[in-house]
């Protein structure tokens, strides 16, 4: 399919459904009409088509009802990708529509207290029982779980092989009995994130993802897809954090200093190389899957989001602070918060998604091929490490 | 509008890169460095053979008509091999500005290869102060000029030595041309001397618009300067055992080399764009970036080289000299943020509120 059909097809669905009319209406058709995310599958919001030609969809349906790629940026960024790779025919009917309607949000269930940058290690311990699977741990920093109908899941099915080895991978329903949601409140004063306690939670085994022990492979899908999401977002020149930090600096010339200006200027060069940069891989990935220079991205955007928010309350001289009261927040409202806000969730950009010292042994060992360092737990059943 | 590279200018890569390995490689660049730094024959065959000389000029004048993109790609190649040819001085600054000037007669000697031309401006001038160290002066009415230009690049090589002044570019004869000991030894400068040489003028030159042009294209060269740096680099850290393990396997290198090529990998789509887009902000984005990279880079090289990388025996220090003089050519990082700063409107505190 070409440019021009694409746009044919556009024209076709737009004459259908108005996008004046009921939102969801508005969405679900878009999503059977292949036009959510065209390089999916056609039946499942796709056309089997080249991944840049989304674009020309977004270009011609920008005027018509959105997604919240705040609250839905997990199910879409991670879950989609994941499922579409490893879910089964009908794990695909039964997920993908909803998530990208955005009728059904998604969240995240990795991390641990035990098991952070060394997630092979985690301990939520899933056990067979006929045709269910019965879950028991606690997952941390959990994303809007608070809002999420489904979760990822990542689980210790055999304790008795070395850790990368005994993992399997689930769809968790966060309404089932068992599953406990509590705010995890953070140094911004919200709760974006939960801890996620599971009790005896029963899944169907329909809800798992891939094979039995197969669930550190099918996580590494999400992993990769996640550190795009975070840092491969397009953004124009002098937009993004350095356009918020720009604005202050253009309207008020009496902030300004040559100390800043020297600062600020090698920071907006930064995130223009950086941007390029951006540019350049999504060219590459248009047509295939994220591979770990995506990793590249996400450490770029950590360094300067930090530097830029931080050069941010530096300039403004605002000692105050706009809200320290405690709530769950809907989704992260960066741009919307003030200066000291930014700031301190920027903190967490080097954290979340891999840190950037585990981004840094990534690049080093898969992108550049250097040795890894020698590793004590390799060849050690779960069970038996030091912990 | 693309980053990335066509089939054409990987098929131009690979021709390039098979040559200067072939007949020049860094160890043979650092054997002639110190007696007869360029390698003519090589050139001869470069520009000739495989045709880079024509890369630019028109077609009507028995160029190929090439685009910026396709001569970037020559000079990542050639910044690879701190190869010693007049690429750069004749086929780009001096092609561009003769291509601007309309003098269709003198390109088409260039074209082939069989002509070397090097325009007589320091390396050391930038788009935005053209005429740095450089005295020249029109005399008898245009027909002859006087004057000296300091580190100048190429000219010792060139067939052909042209002189931009008062908006002019004239072609000169009789001029002195001195070699001095050069910091950089795979690009050595020369001073050049007028003393009423016999002058004809060709056409008009905005200096400053050449000097722009090269400035973007050379952001091609110090990538390829920092991607030899740490491709020899990364080799090194796997062979080079210590307290028996390679040292590349310690975090310590490994999370240094990671940084490092995010800024190379951010070079290279800077460098392109400039390529590709051609427009001030991206020669001044791809230089103040790209200058600092491949500096860094040369730097790290030697440094995670340990020993040996202080040695004259290792090629490390031909392209540290080449990244440092380099840094300052067309104008350094600084000067060409300074000038971003009015480019896309980050204004400075102007009588300085402090």
């Amino acid at each position: 399919m070409d440019e021009t059909q694409l746009k044919e097809r556009i024209a076709a669905f737009l004459s259908q459904n108005d996008p004046a009319g009921d939102r969801l209406e508005f969405l679900r058709a878009r999503f059977d009409a292949g036009l959510a995310w065209v390089w999916f599958p056609e039946g499942l919001g796709g056309l089997g088509i080249s991944r840049d030609m989304q674009q020309i969809v977004e270009r011609e349906l920008a005027h018509t009802p959105q997604l919240d790629g705040g609250v839905q940026g997990i199910g879409l960024g991670m879950a989609a990708p994941t499922i579409l790779a490893f879910g089964t025919q009908e794990q695909k009917r039964r997920f993908l529509r909803p998530l990208w309607t955005g009728e059904e949000i998604w969240c995240q269930l990795f991390s641990e207290p035990g098991a952070g940058s060394d997630l092979a290690t985690l301990g939520t311990r899933a056990v067979r029982d006929g045709g269910e699977w019965i879950v028991d741990g606690q997952k941390v920093w959990t994303s809007g779980a608070h809002h999420a109908s489904w979760g990822i899941l990542v689980t210790r099915t055999d304790p008795e092989v070395p850790k990368h080895r005994g993992m399997t991978y689930f769809v968790c329903d966060m309404r089932a009995p068992g599953v406990d949601v509590r705010p995890l409140r953070q140094i911004t004063g919200e709760a974006e994130f939960n801890e996620v306690f599971l009790t005896g939670v029963r899944l169907s085994d329909g809800l798992r993802l891939g094979e039995v022990g197969d669930g550190w492979r099918v996580a590494q899908t999400t992993l990769m897809n996640e550190r795009v999401a975070i840092g491969g977002a397009p953004v124009r020149r002098g937009g993004g954090m350095v356009g918020t930090v720009l604005s202050t600096w253009r309207e008020h010339p009496e902030l300004r200093t040559h100390d800043l200006h020297q600062r600020l200027l090698s920071l907006w060069l930064e995130a223009e190389v950086t941007r390029l940069s951006g540019a350049r891989l999504r060219e590459q990935l248009a047509a295939g899957q994220p591979g770990p220079e995506g990793s590249g991205m996400k450490l770029s955007f950590a360094k300067l989001n930090q530097a830029l928010s931080g050069l941010d309350v530096e300039l403004r001289r605002d000692l105050g602070y706009d809200d320290w009261a405690f709530r769950r927040s809907e989704t992260v409202d960066f741009y919307g918060r003030g200066p000291g806000y930014r700031y301190l969730r920027a903190k967490g950009n080097s954290i979340e998604g891999g840190t950037s010292e585990i981004l840094r042994n990534i690049i080093s060992e898969r992108v550049l091929g250097l040795p890894s360092e020698p590793r004590i737990d390799k060849d050690v059943p779960w069970k038996d490490l030091p912990r | 509008m693309t980053l990335l590279y066509s089939e054409v200018e990987e098929e131009l890569r690979a021709a390039v890169r098979d040559l200067l390995a072939d007949r020049c490689p860094p160890s043979a660049v650092l054997k002639r460095a110190e007696s007869q730094a360029y390698d003519l024959d090589l050139w001869k065959t470069l520009a000739g053979e495989i045709g880079v000389a024509g890369l630019l000029i028109p077609e009507e004048h028995g160029g190929a008509g090439a685009s910026a993109s396709e001569v970037a790609v020559v000079l990542e190649e050639l910044g690879r091999g701190v190869a010693p040819v007049p690429f750069f001085t004749s086929s780009v600054l001096a092609t561009h500005a003769l291509v601007r000037a309309g003098a269709g007669e003198l390109l088409g000697r260039l074209a082939d290869g069989s002509a070397t031309a090097a325009l007589v401006v320091s390396f050391a001038a930038s788009p935005y102060q053209p005429f740095r160290g450089a005295s020249v002066r029109v005399e008898d009415g245009g027909a002859r000029l006087s004057g000296t230009v300091t580190g100048v690049a190429g000219a010792e090589v060139a067939d052909l030595l042209l002189v931009p002044v008062d908006g002019g570019l004239y072609l000169v004869e009789g001029a002195e041309v001195r070699v001095v000991p050069s910091f950089d030894l795979t690009r050595p400068v020369a001073t050049v001397t007028l003393d009423g040489a016999a002058a004809t003028r060709v056409g008009d030159v905005d200096l400053r618009e050449v000097l722009l042009f090269g400035a973007g294209l050379l952001a091609s060269e110090q990538y390829g300067v920092a991607q030899w740096c740490l491709d020899t680099t990364l080799a090194y850290v796997k062979e080079r055992h210590q307290f028996a393990r390679p040292i590349g396997s310690f975090q310590a290198i490994k999370h240094r080399l990671a940084d490092l090529w995010l800024d190379v990998v951010r070079a290279r789509a800077a460098a392109r764009n400039a390529a590709a887009e051609g427009s001030e902000v991206s020669a001044a984005v791809a230089q103040a970036w790209n200058s600092g990279v491949a500096v860094r880079m040369a730097e790290e090289a030697l440094q995670l080289h340990g020993g040996i990388g202080m040695t004259w025996e290792h090629p490390i220090h031909l392209y540290l000299k080449r990244a440092k003089a380099g840094e300052i050519a067309l104008g350094t990082p600084g000067d060409h943020r300074e000038a971003l700063a009015s480019l896309v409107d980050v204004p400075g505190p102007e009588g300085g509120q402090q």
